[in-house]
């Protein structure tokens, strides 16, 4: 791998289980959180739920990030540049809530998610 | 001169603005986050602010990746909340201060912070759902938005807000009016909702981290970036709006009241109200401190 300024290990820790949304995610990124960001929009939603691929080509996602939207394949999102903030919002357009999210990432069910998160506060 | 009267910090997970959509508040999983206000409502009514620096992070309501300042502050006479995506009614809009903004922006430049300056600022849950909280018949009081990047690394440090913090402080204590000024940080405290490690919350640090924000909040500043992220956890770094409310209050404070809850959401739910020690007359004296939830205990030392 080349060394890129911005992965330098220095530059970059590896925390378990986290992507930290730097420069080099928000580069790989850009056009799917672009896609993302316009769901803000009733009409942007319309559109998306209209035709999903259309909508998403229209805004040049790559083929990583289209199939990880068709799959709905959040931790496959967040390789392919994510930002959990506007996936947030196509989570919203999808009708999963941050448990439903929590779980598919985690691989756990959603009422097995909410048990540990109640069992952070013991 | 315009004076500070008080810090409150408080979580703004969109959750918490959909149970007050559905007037779910004393239901058993919100109410031990809601019961905690009744203490602020009191507190708030004692301090009479004329207005309050609103310290938040967007969420892409405003802000997006082809422009993402890491300061930015709101000069705009009211600022419109707008849809976010998901479902949570669009409020009315806030009415500003646009000469408290510039004066506080001219105090930032002065002290070397480079910020973007906004005379139209949507504001998003982060800014709305605390000032519901505080003020469920709606703000009385004019509003300065100043939003803190923490979407896209780099993030300004710990030490940074903190300063941040300390200059806009200094920008009420020169502010030639008698306005009585509150200073509102949204955010946190531990959580994260992306990745392998999604609901992650660290009862741990956050106890450490309130401690240390009320007693020698300097002391933080020894967390990098990298730190907060892995003990606090990817959202966790919302605190840094918590340091820059702290760096605004200059001097020791006395802790009004502290809840903390697991879980809101996925997130560790904190309210702390912090007065100044040489707030004449202390307007917390006589306010009872209510029980704290999720095993937070009480200094001795506070009321």
């Amino acid at each position: 791998m080349d060394a890129h300024p911005l992965t330098r290990p220095e530059a970059r820790r590896e925390i378990e289980g986290t992507v930290i949304f730097d420069g080099v995610q928000a580069m790989k990124g850009y056009a799917l959180n672009k896609m993302c960001f316009s769901l803000n929009d009733a009409a942007n939603r319309a559109a998306f739920r209209a035709d999903e691929t259309a909508y998403c080509e229209r805004f040049g996602l790559t083929p990583a990030q289209c199939a990880a939207v068709a799959a709905r394949d959040v931790l496959g999102m967040l390789a392919a540049g994510g930002n959990v903030y506007y996936l947030a919002k196509l989570a919203g357009v999808l009708g999963l809530g941050v448990q439903d999210l929590g779980a598919q990432q985690t691989g756990v069910s959603v009422e097995e998610f909410k048990a540990k998160l109640v069992k952070a506060g013991q | 001169m315009a004076q500070i009267i008080g810090g409150i910090a408080t979580s703004h997970v969109p959750g918490i603005g959909g149970a007050i959509a559905q007037g779910k508040q004393h239901d058993p999983y919100w109410s031990p986050f809601f019961d905690g206000f009744g203490t602020a409502h009191t507190w708030l009514e004692k301090a009479r602010a004329d207005a309050v620096v609103v310290l938040y992070n967007d969420h892409g309501l405003n802000f997006f990746l082809d422009k993402m300042p890491s300061f930015a502050v709101g000069a705009a006479a009211e600022y419109a909340n707008a849809d976010e995506g998901w479902g949570l009614p669009v409020l009315r809009p806030y009415r500003g201060d646009p000469l408290l903004s510039w004066h506080i922006i001219e105090q930032l430049v002065a002290d070397e912070f480079d910020i973007t300056t906004c005379q139209e600022m949507l504001v998003d849950h982060a800014f709305t759902v605390p000032m519901q909280l505080l003020w469920p018949d709606g703000t009385p009081i004019p509003a300065v938005p100043v939003a803190i990047n923490t979407v896209q690394h780099p993030l300004p440090s710990v030490a940074r807000c903190f300063k941040l913090g300390r200059s806009i402080g200094r920008a009420i204590a020169s502010y030639p009016s008698a306005k009585r000024v509150l200073i509102l940080a949204t955010g946190g405290l531990s959580h994260q909702l992306d990745g392998a490690r999604a609901g992650f919350i660290n009862k741990a640090f956050d106890t450490e981290f309130l401690e240390e924000l009320v007693s020698h909040p300097e002391a933080i500043a020894r967390h990098s970036i990298a730190d907060i992220v892995e003990l606090a956890g990817t959202q966790g770094v919302e605190l840094l709006m918590w340091m820059a409310m702290r760096g605004a209050l200059e001097g020791p404070v006395q802790r009004i009241t502290q809840t903390y809850h697991i879980p809101i959401s996925n997130t560790a739910a904190c309210l702390l109200i912090l007065e100044p020690e040489n707030l004449a007359a202390g307007l917390g004296a006589s306010i009872k401190m209510p029980h704290t939830k999720g095993g937070v205990t009480q200094s001795s030392q506070f009321p």
